[in-house]
C-alpha cells in the first residue's frame, strides 16, 4: 500500500463529488427562477440515488471479473463484497472514486431535460440507466477484461464513459420528451449566470481530481493530466469566446463559462496521454467547436435546453478522436502513439470504434428506457406543472422569498 | 393634495433624491420596477440565441404633496432625472382624497 498515492485519491475522490453540486449550479443559473430547484435538485438527488446503486450493485457490474466476452462484469462484488486490502491504494477507495463518476455521469443529462421531467421519472430514469447503461460502459472501457479495454482503445477519465454516453443518453430523452412548451420563440434568458459562473468554477476545481486523480497515483502522469486539465480549460475559454465574439459581437460570461467547461470534456479522455502544448490546441479546437455545435438545436429544433449534447456530446467525440492524432507514449509509456506521433492511424480507428459503440449503445438503450418510462409512469409534468415551474408543482418549495414573506 | 409618481433611471434616483431633500421633500416611496416606452427593450445573446428583452429596469418614486408643492417637486425631478438620452422616463400627477398617518392619527393636510 502505497500512503501518496492512497492520499492522492483520497482527495481527488472529495473533489470530484464536488463537482456534482457545481454543476448544478453550472445548470441552475442558466434555467429560469421558477426551475432551479428542480434543476438543482436533478443534480442533487443523483448523489444520493446513485452512491448507494454503486455500492450495492453498480461498482460489482462494471469492474467484477469479466463474465461474457468483455460486456459486463460479474457479481462478485455485490454490496462491496470483497472490497477489502488493494494493491497500491486500497480497494475501497478505488470503489468510491469510481462512483464520483457514476453520480456525475447521469446527472449531466438533467441539462438536457430542464424545465420539464417529471422528478419521479428522472429518479427511475437515472436508477436503470445506471445499471444498464453505465456499468456496461465503464466495464468495456476501464475493467480488465472489457472489449474497449482490451482493444486498447484510450480513454484516460471518461471520454467515452462519461461525456458521450451522458451525451447519447441526452439526445435520446428529449426525443421521447419533447420541447419545452414556448421553444424555441418564447425567449428562457438564464436568470443567474453568476451561479453559472461559480458553477463554472467548482467544475474546473474538481475536473483535477477528475483527470488528474485517474492516474490512481500521485506521480508524473497525475502531474502531467493536471497541467492538461488546466491548459485545456483555458484554451476552451479562448476558442469558445473568439469564436463567439466574430460570429455575435460579444465575448459572454455564459461563453466564457461554456468554453472552459467545453476544453474540459475533450481534454477529459486524453489527459494522461498527451503532453506539451498539445492540450492548448485540443481545448480550442473543443471550445470553438462546441460553440457552433450549440447552434444545430435551432436548425433540426431538438431543445438541448442547456447545450448537454453541443457541450458534452460533441465536445467527448472530439476529446476521443482527437487522442486518435495527440496520444503521445512520450507522455506515457502505458498509453500509444497517435497519428501526429508516429503511431499511425491504428488507434485513431480504435478511438473512432470506441467512439460510435458507446454513442450507439448508449442512445438506443436510453431511448427504449424513456418510451418505456413515458408509456407507464410518464415522463413529463402537466402542461399547468410547467408553466407554474418545477419548484412549486414537483418539490412544493419556492427557491427565492419575495418581498411581503418577510 | 396630490400623489406625484415618477418613473426614472435607476442611476438617477440618488441624484433626484439629494435634490428632492434639498428643496425640503420630507418623505418618498421607492422600488424597483420594469416597463418600456419609447426606448423599447434591448438585445441580449445567449449562446448564440439572441432575445429581445421588453422590460428593462427602472425606479419608481412616490412621493404625496400639497397642492402648492407640486409644480416645484416635478421641475426638481425632471431637472435630476434628466440625460436627454431616451429612456428618461416621465413623471406624472393624480388627486389624492385623503391621507392618514398611522401612529398619530392627523388626516390629510396635517398627514402630508
Amino acid at each position: 500500500m502505497d500512503t501518496g498515492d492512497t492520499a492522492w485519491v483520497l482527495i481527488s475522490t472529495a473533489l470530484v463529488l464536488f463537482m456534482t453540486p457545481g454543476l448544478a449550479f453550472f445548470y441552475g443559473g442558466m434555467v429560469r427562477s421558477k426551475n432551479v430547484l428542480g434543476m438543482l435538485m436533478y443534480n442533487f438527488f443523483a448523489i444520493g440515488l446513485i452512491a448507494v446503486i454503486w455500492a450495492v450493485v453498480g461498482y460489482s457490474l462494471a469492474f467484477g471479473g469479466d463474465t461474457a466476452g468483455g460486456l459486463i462484469g460479474n457479481l462478485d462484488h455485490v454490496g462491496l463484497k470483497d472490497t477489502g486490502g488493494g494493491e497500491g491504494i486500497p480497494t475501497i477507495i478505488f470503489v468510491a472514486f469510481q462512483m464520483t463518476f457514476a453520480v456525475i455521469t447521469p446527472a449531466l443529462i438533467s441539462g438536457a431535460v430542464a424545465d420539464r421531467m417529471k422528478f419521479s421519472a428522472w429518479a427511475v430514469f437515472i436508477g436503470i440507466w445506471s445499471i444498464v447503461v453505465y456499468s456496461p460502459v465503464a466495464h468495456w472501457v476501464w475493467a480488465a477484461g472489457g472489449w474497449i479495454f482490451e482493444m486498447e482503445a484510450l480513454d484516460f477519465a471518461g471520454g467515452t464513459v462519461v461525456h458521450i454516453n451522458a451525451g447519447a443518453a441526452a439526445l435520446a430523452l428529449i426525443l421521447v420528451l419533447g420541447r419545452r412548451n414556448g421553444w424555441p420563440n418564447e425567449p428562457m434568458p438564464p436568470h443567474n449566470l453568476p451561479f453559472t459562473l461559480l458553477g463554472t468554477g467548482i467544475l474546473m476545481f474538481g475536473w483535477f481530481g477528475f483527470n488528474a486523480g485517474s492516474a490512481l497515483a500521485a506521480n508524473e502522469i497525475a502531474a502531467v493530466a493536471l497541467m492538461n486539465t488546466f491548459l485545456a480549460g483555458s484554451a476552451g475559454m479562448l476558442g469558445w469566446l473568439v469564436v463567439e465574439r466574430i460570429k455575435d459581437g460579444h465575448a459572454t460570461t455564459l461563453g466564457a463559462a461554456s468554453g472552459v467547461v467545453a476544453g474540459l470534456v475533450a481534454i477529459t479522455p486524453c489527459a494522461g496521454f498527451v503532453s506539451g502544448l498539445s492540450p492548448i490546441v485540443i481545448g480550442a479546437i473543443a471550445g470553438g467547436l462546441c460553440f457552433l455545435a450549440i447552434q444545430l438545436k435551432y436548425k433540426f429544433r431538438y431543445d438541448d435546453s442547456l447545450d448537454v449534447i453541443g457541450v458534452h456530446l460533441v465536445g467527448g467525440i472530439i476529446g476521443s478522436v482527437i487522442l486518435g492524432f495527440f496520444a503521445s507514449t512520450g507522455a506515457n509509456e502505458g498509453g500509444r502513439d497517435g497519428l501526429f506521433f508516429g503511431g499511425g492511424t491504428a488507434l485513431l480507428i480504435d478511438q473512432i470504434v470506441a467512439t460510435l459503440v458507446t454513442l450507439a449503445f448508449s442512445f438506443v438503450v436510453s431511448f427504449v428506457l424513456a418510451k418505456v418510462i413515458d408509456a407507464t409512469i410518464g415522463l413529463r409534468v402537466d402542461p399547468d406543472a410547467e408553466n407554474a415551474g418545477l419548484d412549486t408543482s414537483q418539490h412544493a418549495e419556492t427557491a427565492y422569498a419575495m418581498a411581503g414573506r418577510i | 393634495m396630490k400623489l406625484i409618481t415618477a418613473i426614472v433611471k435607476p442611476f438617477k434616483l440618488d441624484e433626484v433624491k439629494e435634490a428632492l431633500k434639498g428643496e425640503g421633500v420630507t418623505g418618498m416611496t421607492v422600488s424597483e420596477v420594469q416597463g418600456f416606452g419609447r426606448q423599447r427593450g434591448h438585445t441580449e445573446v445567449y449562446r448564440g440565441a439572441e432575445y429581445q428583452i421588453d422590460f428593462v429596469p427602472k425606479v419608481r418614486l412616490e412621493i404625496v404633496a400639497d397642492d402648492a408643492d407640486v409644480a416645484r417637486i416635478i421641475d426638481v425631478i425632471v431637472a435630476a432625472a434628466k440625460t436627454d438620452k431616451i429612456g428618461d422616463g416621465k413623471v406624472w400627477v393624480t388627486p389624492v382624497d385623503s391621507i392618514v398617518r398611522i401612529r398619530t392619527g392627523e388626516r390629510d393636510g396635517d398627514a402630508v
